[in-house]
């Protein structure tokens, strides 16, 4: 038995419905919600890269590369609002955030 | 069953149970350091699918840099973990119903089209010719600054704009603290630090001074 892209795609799949899961339960931690998002990325990267060697197409694995770079940025920014945030009310639960009362 | 597929078996294993413990972590330091250990899975997972570079970055990037920014992040913060751990399990029904639908609808799927081996052993083996002449590194740079050489440049300008709106947002200013101004001490002049005030003798006022003296 050989490794197929179903191996990968599904390796991909579960790994994205794990952190699906961890967005429904960690619905108090903000910075266990922002890990959660950065496994969904690594579940969509995985597959860019697993299509990227069975179909012989370097497109996905530069694809990948921006996803990293966009992912980096993004968790810094998020992580910039999350000290801002504890600092402004001393708490990262994401129920207690209804100011903009929306 | 080759080695390789063994080897893939026990990265993902480990990869999705370090997931697991980063969803279900008690502590945010393990939590994080979970993911770290997820992270280096999935790097082993690409280097298996012959992507190097990425692999490489994913390390260099994501555990070198995110993952220390995370770590420093939760330590900074004092979280009161057991309001946050209140009713954790109470969301777990509706989770895994979706969790478990995500992930059947989409093995479903992939198990339906992409089961197969490739159709031809000339493709991967061709895969094997490219990564033996040119490697992925090179390959991937070849593309990067040629062909996708714009979008190079918006990333790079997504990175400085994330860069500057992190440091301005947690930027602030101290009122309390008592420090000088570099800047306006290499400006000052003269005419800024004594002021000549020109103003009549009055011959009575050191008489009053000795008056209250006495």
């Amino acid at each position: 038995m050989t490794l197929t892209l179903g191996h990968f795609l599904s390796l991909g799949a579960m790994l994205f419905a794990m952190s699906i899961i961890g967005i429904f339960l960690n619905r108090k931690n903000l910075i266990v919600l922002l890990m959660a998002i950065e496994l969904m990325l690594l579940a969509v990267n995985m597959n860019f890269v697993a299509f990227s060697y069975y179909l012989n197409d370097m497109a996905g694995q530069v694809f990948v590369f921006f996803i990293l770079t966009v992912a980096a940025a993004e968790s810094a920014i998020g992580l910039a609002i999350l000290v801002l945030l504890f600092r402004n009310k001393r708490s990262i639960n994401v129920d207690e955030l209804n100011t903009l009362q929306g | 069953m080759d080695a390789k597929t063994g080897i893939f078996y026990v990265f993902a294993a480990i990869l999705l149970f370090s997931a697991f413990r980063v969803i279900t972590a008690r502590n945010p330091v393990h939590a994080a350091l979970f993911l770290v250990l997820a992270f280096f899975q999935a790097a082993a997972v690409w280097i298996l699918l012959k992507a190097e570079f990425l692999a490489i970055t994913l390390v260099l990037v994501y555990v070198g840099a995110v993952m220390v920014l995370f770590l420093f992040v939760v330590m900074m913060l004092d979280i009161n973990l057991d309001s946050i751990r209140k009713g954790f399990w109470k969301h777990f029904p509706l989770a895994g119903a979706a969790g478990t639908i995500i992930a059947l609808e989409m093995s479903y799927v992939l198990m339906g089209g992409f089961r197969e081996p490739p159709q031809s052993a000339s493709t991967v083996s061709a895969v094997g010719d490219i990564a033996t002449q040119v490697s992925n590194t090179k390959e991937l740079g070849k593309l990067l600054y040629s062909g996708y050489i714009y979008p190079l440049e918006v990333a790079a300008v997504i990175l400085l704009v994330g860069m500057i709106a992190a440091i301005a947002m947690t930027l602030r200013e101290r009122k309390d603290s008592k420090r000088t101004n570099p800047a306006d001490q290499v400006r000052v002049k003269a005419a800024d630090r004594i002021k000549l005030v020109k103003m009549e003798s009055v011959l009575t006022a050191p008489v009053a001074v000795e008056e209250k003296k006495a």
